[in-house]
């Protein structure tokens, strides 16, 4: 079999073998960030802004620095100018420049011998503000008369004459609208409006420092990307990237919000001027108030459909707020919005938004589960008013293989008709339904994502096989990397041994993002194992004193290709490690590449809620996801990542926001107020896995990780506005919310 | 600050500590102790990583102090397996994949074994409620549950 053609036919891949990491996991051995300690440390604390949006006059930390046990103090005049401009919007977002842009904001940070002794002098710390007014609403934010939060942000896109808090405008789309909604049988146009959330990883943000005044340095952090951690806090602290080693823990759970960093260059600061390691936890208020919420949004929905249920145009304008800071979730957005349908007019329109709120965070599948939340609703509405089945209405618009994207693309081999002919053909769809019950669906997407990857694969003396990645394991990904090493190589999964390089150990690697790993690492390490396998190809062919030709890989040995190269007994793996030294030396398989061909991810999720009508509580009553996973390379991880998805999903359909008063503060900053999803609300997730291979992976492999977390937002709002007879246009749909709605329809 | 002198049993062993009044149960295990399997993802009572058992009850370490456990029996997720023999609930969370990245984990491992303690037999509504105080993010808990009723089942067997 030549080495470039798809492999379909697995020993390993697809089965649910144990995980590397499980041991240490179930046994509490495993070291997260704030699991390090080092000889010597100072613990630092970080002092925040209790305004919404303030100019600093002066910060006096006399005080604080004469205090018991304090080694060092730090602000914004201790770091440097990145020449780029988005880290020195994430530099500002650690310490704050000259203004303070939401409640919660870094300002300075102390580093002392104990806990106790930096909690105590960051309260010394005297810093004078002058308050300045203060916007946390997307649409009070665009109007022209808005507070400012920073002036002169606004890239070209963006018209003359808004308010200068609107700082990006996208555009995307095709055919002819008003021909479309003129054609239309029915048009329904919306208003939807959503709560910011968070993503709620269990470990709070931790970093352990130690930085010499030669500008070399060692970081130990949770992140889901050292390069990116080693590439910020080399431009912040302004020092070479070479000099700083960033090693990822473990890590506790990070869904997007583990892709910057918040503490690290404060820590990486503080540690330089004490000259000794500091260490540097968050706490949970600290997370919430000053780490990525998702965007909240406010967004305008024009669908128009033939009786049949034909799509004739589709419309949508996305205002989104990202915090204090410009970002690109709109456009996502933007471009996600119709990527489940095939349509001869669409546009899409996405404005982006400052706000005294803190800076956004990538968080699942960003921007998609709102944007697809409102067209999915208004979808479900034509269905109801035209009385049409919503699945055969979604199969009849459906994108499918040569469609042309809404977002531009052209469609290759897509998952999505598969996937809700599997939803209709589940008992699921046609289970009757009780009173105050309603039954909804929704449609998800996401781009997926390949990116820089490097990964090294060595053949140990006896064997076995090591195997180099950069990306931290968020989910199960060392071992369904292990996997496809073992598959390719032919040898048990158990002789593979994944690690997750260092900084300094192996080339640049971007962010475990875009469900991104099992994809782009794992064609790496399939490269990496053929690049492997054709050296040993070529040691047992001098061996041998044939042609490399004349040699052929199988079942984890080298043989002889056909009757004319020879008598020669198969050479396994073992075998040829065993000499390698006597035929070239060491053994080992790279590859780096700019993974291309991710292949879009769709998925269908099938949702039954009971509405009480008295309280306006939901109970969901169950639950179906419907996924496409190309080839599910360990379908235990597959699932719960379809499983972990759709329950985020599920709290940010029905209880998680970010809740700010009139004052500009944020006033459900625990675990407590913030209420994400806990065991007794939910019911069992059960998961249906389609394999489409994807074309552009040697196994079929498509990222996983962020579709399920699209449907839910708009299955739950259809099921909660079918069970309670009245359409719900904003989350969350909490109780009194939702109560409110019931109380109307009685009301007329 | 006064150090106070505590002396307590953790998973059978005897355990001698200094500490100030303020520090919690947690802060002791973490960072007098080295004993970093119990969590601290809230501080507050919150989110149950931090779950041990004093004195054969169900608690969040970060909400008990230091002080208070003078004399206590003490067990935390380190105590769990028996040498390499893990428990039943360790080993079939692993078989059965109901931890993603882990860091809820220990909690829950020590929270569903106090269940099964008290109720070998939980029906899913019983093991959902016991587990309620212990959030995970990542699994969505539809294997956890699967797995606690595994372990249970497999512990009522044996």
């Amino acid at each position: 079999m030549a080495l470039d053609t798809p492999k379909r036919d697995f020993k390993i891949v697809g089965t649910r073998v144990p995980r590397p990491d499980g041991i240490d996991k179930v046994t509490g051995k495993a070291a997260y960030g704030a699991d390090i300690t080092a000889t010597g440390m100072l613990h630092g604390r970080i002092l925040r802004s209790p305004h919404a949006h303030a100019r600093i006059i002066s910060i006096d930390t006399s005080a604080a620095e004469a205090a018991e046990g304090v080694k060092a103090i730090v602000t914004s005049a201790d770091f440097a100018t990145p020449d780029d401009a988005g880290i020195r919007d994430i530099r500002d977002n650690c310490l704050a420049l000259d203004k303070v842009l939401y409640d919660g904001h870094a300002i300075a940070a102390v580093a002392a011998t104990s806990k106790s002794a930096a909690k105590a002098a960051i309260r010394l710390i005297r810093v004078e503000y002058e308050i300045l007014p203060h916007v946390t609403d997307v649409d009070a934010a665009m109007k022209p008369d808005a507070p400012i939060v920073q002036s002169g942000r606004a890239f070209e896109s963006v018209p003359a004459g808004m308010s200068q808090n609107v700082h990006s405008h996208v555009e995307f789309g095709h055919g002819d609208l008003d021909a479309g909604f003129a054609n239309a049988d029915k048009i329904i146009e919306r208003t939807f409006k959503t709560a910011a959330t968070h993503q709620g990883y269990i470990e709070p943000q931790a970093c352990m420092a130690n930085l010499g005044a030669d500008g070399r340095g060692e970081l130990w952090c949770c992140t889901q990307g050292q390069y990116m951690v080693r590439e910020n806090c080399a431009a912040i602290l302004g020092i070479e990237a070479s000099q700083l080693r960033v090693t990822s823990s473990e890590i506790g759970g990070g869904f997007g919000g583990k892709t910057t960093t918040f503490i690290e260059p404060v820590a990486l600061a503080l540690s330089r001027k004490s000259g000794k390691p500091v260490k540097i936890v968050m706490t949970r208020e600290e997370v919430f108030r000053a780490t990525g919420p998702t965007v909240s949004t406010s967004m305008d929905v024009k669908i128009g459909m033939k009786n049949d249920g034909r799509i004739t145009a589709a419309r949508a304008e996305l205002r989104y707020q990202g915090g204090a800071f410009p970002n690109h979730t709109v456009e996502f957005g933007a471009q996600a919005a119709f990527a489940a349908y095939d349509l001869a007019a669409v546009q899409t329109l996405g404005w982006g938004v400052m706000t005294n709120r803190p800076k956004e965070v990538a968080y699942r599948a960003p921007g998609a589960p709102t944007a697809i939340y409102a067209v999915e609703s208004v979808v479900d509405e034509l269905c109801q008013q035209l009385n049409l089945d919503p699945l055969d209405v979604r199969l009849l618009n459906a994108a499918r293989k040569g469609t042309l994207s809404a977002y531009g693309p052209t469609f290759n081999e897509i998952g999505l008709v598969a996937t809700l002919e599997a939803a209709k053909n589940h008992p699921h769809y046609t289970a009757p339904l009780g009173e105050n019950q309603g039954r909804g669906l929704s449609c998800g997407f996401w781009f997926n994502f390949g990116g820089n990857t490097c990964v090294s694969l060595n053949l140990n003396s006896d064997g076995t096989v090591g195997v180099v990645e950069g990306n931290p394991d968020i989910g199960g990904s060392r071992a369904s990397i292990s996997m496809m090493a073992a598959e390719e190589l032919g040898i048990p999964y158990d002789k593979v041994r994944t690690v997750i390089a260092d900084t300094t150990s192996l080339g640049f690697n971007d962010v475990t993002d875009g469900s991104r790993v099992t994809f782009a690492v794992g064609l790496a390490t399939i490269e990496a194992a053929r690049a492997a396998k054709n050296e040993m190809c070529a040691r047992v062919a001098k061996l041998w004193g044939i042609d490399t030709d004349a040699v052929q890989w199988e079942d984890g040995s080298v043989k002889p290709a056909g009757p004319n190269a020879g008598e020669h007994a198969p050479m396994s793996i073992a075998d040829i490690a065993a000499i390698a030294d006597e035929t070239g030396g060491p053994i080992a398989g790279h590859h780096e590449v700019n993974a291309d061909g991710a292949g879009v991810s769709f998925g269908v999720h099938l949702v039954d809620t009971e509405v009480d009508p008295e309280t306006g509580a939901t109970t969901v009553l169950r639950y179906t996801v419907f996924q496409d996973a190309g080839k599910a390379v360990h379908p235990d991880y597959v699932e719960g990542q379809m499983q972990g998805g759709a329950v985020q999903g599920i709290g940010w359909a029905l209880n998680e926001e970010y809740i700010y008063g009139d004052d500009g503060l944020l006033q459900n900053a625990s675990l407590l107020d913030y209420r994400v999803p806990v065991a007794s609300d939910l019911p069992n997730i059960e998961t249906v896995i389609l394999e489409i291979p994807n074309p552009g992976h040697p196994y079929g492999v498509r990222g996983v990780g962020e579709t399920p977390i699209v449907p839910p937002l708009a299955a739950i709002s259809n099921a909660v506005s079918r069970a309670a007879g009245i359409r719900l246009t904003e989350l969350p749909m909490s109780p009194p919310r939702i109560l409110h709605a019931i109380t109307q329809r009685r009301d007329g | 600050m006064k150090t106070n002198h505590i002396q307590t049993t953790i998973n059978g062993d005897v355990t001698e500590f200094l500490c100030n009044a303020d520090e919690s149960l947690l802060d002791v295990l973490r960072d007098r102790l080295g004993m970093t399997g119990a969590k601290e993802g809230c501080g507050t009572g919150d989110c149950g990583a931090c779950s041990v058992t004093l004195n054969g009850r169900l608690v969040c370490s970060c909400l008990v102090l230091g002080v208070e456990t003078e004399g206590a029996e003490i067990q935390t997720i380190e105590g769990m397996a028996n040498g390499d023999n893990l428990h039943t609930l360790q080993r079939v969370f692993l078989e059965e994949a109901a931890l993603q990245c882990g860091i809820c984990t220990p909690g829950i491992l020590i929270a569903a074994k106090s269940l099964l303690e008290k109720n070998p037999n939980p029906t899913d509504t019983e093991v959902r409620y016991w587990l309620a105080g212990n959030l995970c993010r990542c699994t969505g808990y539809d294997k956890i549950i699967k797995a606690v009723q595994t372990a249970a089942a497999e512990m009522r067997g044996a």
